[in-house]
Parts: C-alpha cells; structure tokens; sequence
C-alpha cells in the first residue's frame, strides 16, 4: 500500500460513512415539513407528536452528517491537493455555492426550528423547517453537480500554461446533463431511504401499539393504545409508504436515464457493471456471473435477459455495445499506455446490490399498503419485523450506488468527456497528495476509529428513541396554556439542550 | 480593485465572520470547567449558543469553499502543507459537533460529563490550533518551487506561532465570557462579568505581544493603525468589564477579533503564503488565484448572497436575544441510559 491507495481508501471510508447520515438527512426533512404542515393544517395533536417524534431522529442524524461532513469540504487539500491544483477554478465554485447559498441556508433555519417552538410564530416556525428542506437538498444539488464535473467535464477549457482546468461557463456546469440525471436519482434514493425509515419505525410501533392494546386489562389504557396505532401510527405510515412508492418509480426512471447517460459518457464503467468483457451485439444483461475475481477472462455468465443490456443503453435490444477488452485497446492508442479497466468484480456486484437492495424497500411498500388497506390496522408481529428489517436496505442501496459510481471511473478522478476538451483529464495517482504514507495512514486509523465509535453512539440513540416511542412530554404543542407575551416574565425555555 | 484583492478582502472578511462568530462559541465551550460547576449551570452556557452554534461554523466551511473557488493553489498548498494541525482540528470539531447535538438526549450524569469533555477539546483545541496555522501563515513556511510545503509538523511549533496561539485561545476565552456576562441573567452572569474582569488583563498582555510582533515583523505602515485600534479595543474591555458593561465590552472584543484578524491578513497582502526558501516561491493573490471568469462568477454569488445571510443570521441573533438564567432550563427530557 502506498499513499495513494491509503488516501483512497480514506476518502471511500469517509465518504461512504457520510453518505449512510446523509440521504436521511435529505429525505427526512421535507417529510418532517409535510408532518408539520399537516399538524399546522389539520390542528391535530398527533402530527404535532409526529413532527417532535421524527424530529428527534433527524436531529441525532444531522449532527454526525454534518461532523461528517466538514471532513469533506478539506479532505480534497489535504489528500488530493494536485487534483484541486488541476480542476480549482472548475470544482471550488459548487462547493462555494454549495456553503454560501445552502449551508448557511439550513444550518441557520434548523437553529431556529429547533429553538422556535413557542417562540416563533406558527406559521414561521412551519417555514423554518421547509427552509431547511430546500437547503438540504439544495446542498445536494451543488455537490452532484461538482461530482458530475469529475464524472462528465463540461463548461472548462484547459490552460496549457498553467496546467489545469479553468471555467467558461458556470451555466454549463449547472446544467450538465449528468448532473440533471444524478441529482434526481439522489433525492429519490433518500425520499426512499426516508420513505422506509419512517414506514419502518411507523410500521412497527403500529403494530407495537395494537398489541400493547390487545394485551391490555385496563380498557382505558387499551383504547388508549390502539388510538395511538389507528389515529397516528398509520397515517403516517401510510405517507411514508406512498413516498416509498413514489420515490421508487422516480428511481427507476432516473437510473434508467443515467444508464444511458454513462453508456455514452463513461462506456467502460457500464460495461465492467455489465461484464460485457467482448464488444457485442444484442448484449444480454447478466443477472448472475461466476469466476475469478476481477479477470475478464475468467467470467463465466450463468443467468442473464437477452438484449436487456442493448436495450437499456439505446432502447434497442439489437444494438452494439462495447466491451471491455475493446474499450482498453481504444483508451491505450488514445491516452497511452496504461490500465483503464476498473475492478470489475466491484463493478459488478455493487451495480446489482444497489437494484436488489432496493427490492427490500419494494417489499414493505406493497405489503404494509396491503396490510393497511381499507382502514386496517395490522397487529401481526412479522409486519412489525418486517418494517424493522426493510429500514437498512435503502442505506445499503443508496452505499452501493455510489461505490459503483465511484469506482467505475477509476482509474480517472476527473474522466475525459468523449465530446469536450481531450486535455481535462486527470488520472487518480496524478491527483493525489504527495504525503508519506505513514501520515495518511495515521489520518485514516483516526477517522476510521471515531467515525466507528460515533456511529455506535448514532445507532444506539436511534434505537433507543425508537423504541421509547413518541414522548408524553409532547402530547400537547407548546403556546397550548397562556403564555406570557414577550418580554414579560421569563418563562422556561420549550427546548434546551 | 482587482478581482483578486476583492477575493483576498472577501476571505479575509469569512475568517473574521468565522472567529468572531466562533470565537464565543469556542470560548463557551472552553470556560464550562470554570463557569459550569453545576449541570444546570453548563445547560445556561450551552444555550447562550444553542440556535446559533451550527450557522456560526459554516462560516469555516463557506470560507474553505471560498478558498479552494478563488484560491485553488492557496487552498491545496495550506491544507496538504498543514496536514497534521487540520486533521487535529477537524476531529475536535467532530467531537464538539456531536456532544453539543447528543449532550441532552440521554439523562443521565455520565453520558453528560463525557459530552462536556467533547465539548471542551472541540472548544480548546481549534482555539489554540487557528492561531498557531495563521500565525505560519503570515510567517511563511517552507514552500518549494512546487507550491508544496516541505517543513515538517514541529517547525509549525515556533515562538511566534505558539504566541498566537496562546493568543486566539485567550481571546477567545475573553470574547466567550463578555458574551455569557451579555447573555445570561443570575448568577451565571455575576461569575461571567467576574471572569471577564480577571481575564481581560492577561489577554492584553499576550494578545498586545503578539500584535506587535506581528506588526514589527510582518506589518505595514498602514496596518500600525489596526495595532492601535486592536489595542485600544482591549484596553476599554479591560474598563468595562471592570464596570460590568458587557454589552460595550462584547463590542469591544469583536472589534479587538476584527482588527487582529485584519492585522494578519493586511500583513500577509499580497501573498497568501510566503515561502522561506525563497521569495519566488511565495504564493500571491497573483499566482495562486482562479481564472477571471472563475473570480466574476464567484463575485456575483457573493455579492448577492452574503447580505442576505448576513441578515437571515443577524434575524436569528434578534429572535434569541432574550437572556437566559438557571430558571428558564426545562427539566431534562432525554432518555434513561439503560433501558428499564
């Protein structure tokens, strides 16, 4: 292992962490915003519950996204300062717009959420949390679209003289076509990570809840509970189903998009996804492969769909893909001697486990729907299990696609556009910091080690919050009872840390 | 103006957005041992920052971005050369990140003091380590001719920069205690004007030092008139507090931050980070900076954005201006540590 492997493994490790808190982040917000609009609409207590209870967790999970995340914003000077010499003028200016425009933005609003209870006015205090929806996702936007840079160059020439990229059009960069596909793909992955996570812990206490009532003697405390499962639980399950739903179509769509985005972008990561190893006509889409390890000749297909692969690059089954062997020999007579080959088993199994992670979010929307359907309220310990066990899959999904992403542009760390400027190109180990590895090394044991520890710590603040339910202390919104107008006597603080 | 000095101002105006804005947080955070004796005590400390904290911080982020936009070579040289100090700072700012957030999730006194002491590394060690990087940055580092730092870790330890660090971490612990005296009633206030007090002479003393060395070192004519202003700041503090006028006093700090802050960055013009191999190594607001185009783009989204943060930021200082004391602190309503 030398530097640069180090410094990749750093940065997948910190960043693949941050992208477990993120998509949360991403898609809880707006649904805590329809929570609350709701309580604010309907003046029903239990959105209000909801909202608090939901919030909770959104709360836990921001601040270990956004710990994550400064590590981000100077990862790139610390490890990759040759790649930040060489794409800078291009790559900084998302991430300035990205801290001026949406940081700020939702870092400042979640403060006034957090703290507003009571003290702001309702309808405000409801635009403080759609604020921070719109920053949250906003970030997304800005990020996707300094990712898709690296991905899909576009809107730079290439200064010979000082050897790097410069922008010429910053509306280009805005507008590149991979990131309009990604960053829809993005917000649908965490709508659903959301969707679940919601679905998830609504699911379970639903059933919780019916079972607590069934078991109860006292018939006060049992009508008690099943209000809580009828009146609460399902509504916003049922929601959080339904976005599960949505979310999902939206995915489909969007991959399929980008699926055809990278067959002519990026031909040699799709084709390593696919392990087209020969260009082929009519290319069947392998759903099961065995052999050795990342070795194209090795690849035995056991399962595939005729055509599919042909029909999802260009929707014709009968059209000519490229393959990977063919697609080395373009690259090497293109831009010398080299290997331009990702690692093909990664490629592979993280393109099919991002899909069939997905399945375990498909499985709890149409079931859980069922289960509810026509104004049921399941009391079935498996669905309670069931909601439970689909929560991590979309985490798992939202993992493996962009370790797919990520790592089927290797060995690039800026790829060259087929169609843009020939020198805006950049391979990895041109990229990265020229440390001794035993620095990097001790950066990465520091960051594995304390990400691991707070990520217990996150786990176990989410379970514990799970499982102790909606809390009584908020069974009414505060400003309920008189309130004193301000300044007048002070009263206790409605949150404090 | 050039674009390139309107970029060089405007990370320089980020910073002091940053230390003056941070520079309470991390100053609250450091005095939790000496004002914090009591739970509810440290639950007032926290919530003088509570809604503020977070928006406070992307002031860092917003300026890194910044950096890396108009400066890319400033922002690759700065962050790979001082490699060892900005990991440090980055795990303390993680750590006070998640025990500010988690502290009162859990009821319970252990899970607490372990937060505090999050708190109070992620308060102490970037107050120390911001001055003892800007102190080296206005000093100079070794940077070969290809833009790469090549002085190891312990040259960053030199005289002047540990003074500067010495420097941020009193200034800081002054700032955040003129502001708790301002924002906090009962007897969290009375120890917090107290505190103030005694600490305002000591920072005179090294925060005057430092500023002189910067100025006899590295100064400019014109920067002799930020030392006075610098020094004249901390003198009315040191009256002020004495009178327990902390709203005064808490503008004199800021302004003391601002002109230090502007001190270094006026010293440091028009390079972004002399080299002590040899001056043509030195990286400028010339040689390090992005393209025209890169520099007219930013400076439109900068000029049409930072006002209204500026003002969304400054509403939030408005909505929670009211002072807290040890009355207004709800009971916890966090979680047991174990469940029952």
């Amino acid at each position: 292992m030398d530097a640069l492997d180090v410094s990749r493994w750093q940065f997948g490790i910190t960043t693949v962490y941050h992208f477990i808190l993120v998509p949360l982040t991403i898609g809880l917000a707006p649904l805590i915003a329809i929570m609350q609009t709701m309580w604010v609409i309907t003046k029903k207590d239990h959105w209000y519950r909801l909202t608090k209870f939901f919030g909770k967790f959104f709360l836990i999970n921001f601040a270990l996204g956004v710990a994550t995340g400064i590590v981000q914003e100077f990862q790139f000077g610390m490890n990759w300062s040759e790649y930040s010499r060489f794409v800078g003028d291009v790559f900084g200016a998302p991430l300035a717009l990205e801290g001026l425009v949406a940081f700020f933005l939702e870092s400042t609003f979640l403060g006034l959420w957090i703290f507003g209870w009571g003290r702001l006015p309702k309808l405000v205090h409801l635009a403080t949390i759609w604020l921070v929806a719109i920053g949250v996702n906003a970030s997304a936007f800005f990020i996707i679209a300094a990712n898709s840079f690296m991905q899909h160059p576009v809107g730079a020439r290439y200064n010979a003289e000082r050897g790097r990229a410069e922008l010429t059009s910053i509306w280009e960069l805005l507008t590149n076509n991979t990131a309009l596909a990604a960053f829809p793909h993005v917000v649908a992955g965490a709508l659903l990570t959301a969707g679940t996570f919601v679905a998830g812990i609504g699911g379970w206490s639903m059933v919780r809840s019916m079972r607590r009532a069934k078991e109860a003697t006292d018939l006060a405390v049992a009508a008690e509970h099943e209000s809580t499962a009828r009146t609460m639980f399902r509504p916003v399950t049922i929601l959080a189903l339904w976005v599960m739903v949505a979310s999902g179509v939206g995915l489909a769509i969007t991959g399929d998009i980008q699926a055809k985005l990278m067959f002519e972008q990026q031909p040699m990561k799709m084709a390593s996804a696919e392990s087209l190893c020969h260009t082929e006509t009519g290319a069947d889409f392998s759903i099961l492969t065995v052999g050795t390890q990342n070795n194209c000749e090795n690849i035995t297909q056991l399962i595939s769909i005729p055509g599919l692969t042909s029909f999802l690059a260009n929707g014709d089954p009968n059209s000519t893909l490229q393959g990977v062997t063919e697609l080395q020999a373009q690259y090497e007579e293109q831009f010398g001697p080299g290997n331009y080959k990702p690692n093909l088993f990664v490629t592979y199994w993280t393109f099919r486990a991002m899909i069939g992670w997905a399945a375990g979010s498909a499985v709890l929307a149409v079931v859980g729907l069922w289960m509810t359907r026509g104004g049921r309220v399941p009391d079935k310990k498996w669905f309670g299990w069931l909601s439970l066990l689909a929560i991590p899959t979309p985490f798992l999904g939202n993992s493996a696609g962009w370790v797919f992403t990520e790592m089927g542009r290797q060995p690039w760390v800026v790829h060259p556009n087929p169609t843009g400027v020939d020198q805006i190109r950049l391979t990895v180990d041109q990229g990265v910091s020229d440390h001794p590895t035993s620095l990097v090394v001790f950066s990465l044991i520091v960051f594995t080690l304390l990400y691991a520890a707070l990520g217990v710590v996150w786990f176990m603040l989410i379970r514990r919050y799970a499982i102790a339910g909606p809390s009584d202390h908020d069974k009414h919104p505060p400003g309920d009872e008189e309130e004193p107008e301000e300044p007048g006597e002070p009263k206790q603080l409605s949150f404090a840390y | 103006m050039g674009l390139q000095e309107f970029w060089f101002i405007l990370i320089a105006v980020l910073f002091v957005g940053y230390f003056v804005l941070e520079g309470f947080d991390f100053g609250v955070g450091m005095l939790f041992p000496v004002l914090g004796r009591t739970d509810t005590r440290r639950r007032v400390m926290l919530n003088t920052i509570g809604p503020v904290w977070d928006g406070n911080e992307v002031w860092l982020i917003t300026a890194g971005g910044a950096l890396f936009a108009a400066f890319p070579d400033w922002y690759a040289t700065l962050f790979s050369g001082f490699y060892l100090p900005l990991l440090l700072i980055l795990v303390a700012l993680i750590l006070r990140i998640c025990a500010i957030e988690w502290r009162g999730k859990i009821d319970d006194p252990t899970w607490r003091s372990r937060c505090d002491i999050g708190i109070m590394i992620g308060s102490w060690v970037p107050a120390v380590l911001w001055g003892v990087a800007f102190a080296n940055i206005v000093r100079g580092v070794a940077i070969d001719e290809n833009k790469k730092v090549v002085s190891g870790f312990f040259d960053l330890l030199n005289p002047y920069a540990l003074l500067g660090g010495a420097t941020t971490a009193i200034v800081f612990a002054l700032h955040g205690a003129v502001f708790l005296a301002l924002k906090t009633s009962g007897e969290v206030r009375e120890d917090a004007v107290k505190l103030a007090a005694r600490l305002s002479i000591p920072t005179v003393v090294v925060a005057g030092a430092f500023v002189l060395w910067t100025q006899l070192s590295f100064g400019k004519g014109w920067t002799w008139i930020l030392v006075a202003v610098a020094a004249a700041a901390l003198l009315g503090v040191v009256a002020l507090t004495a009178v327990a006028r902390e709203g005064w006093a808490f503008v004199l700090t800021t302004v003391a931050v601002i002109a230090t802050v502007a001190l270094l960055f006026g010293s440091l013009y028009p390079n972004l980070m002399p080299s002590t191999i040899d001056e043509a190594y030195n990286l400028t607001i010339y040689n390090a900076s992005s393209s025209p185009y890169t520099l007219k783009v930013m400076t439109w989204a900068a000029v049409f954005m930072t006002p209204v943060v500026i003002g969304y930021q400054a509403w939030t200082y408005w909505v929670f201006r009211q002072r807290i004391s040890t009355k207004q602190i709800p009971p916890s309503i966090g979680l047991p540590l174990k469940t029952r």
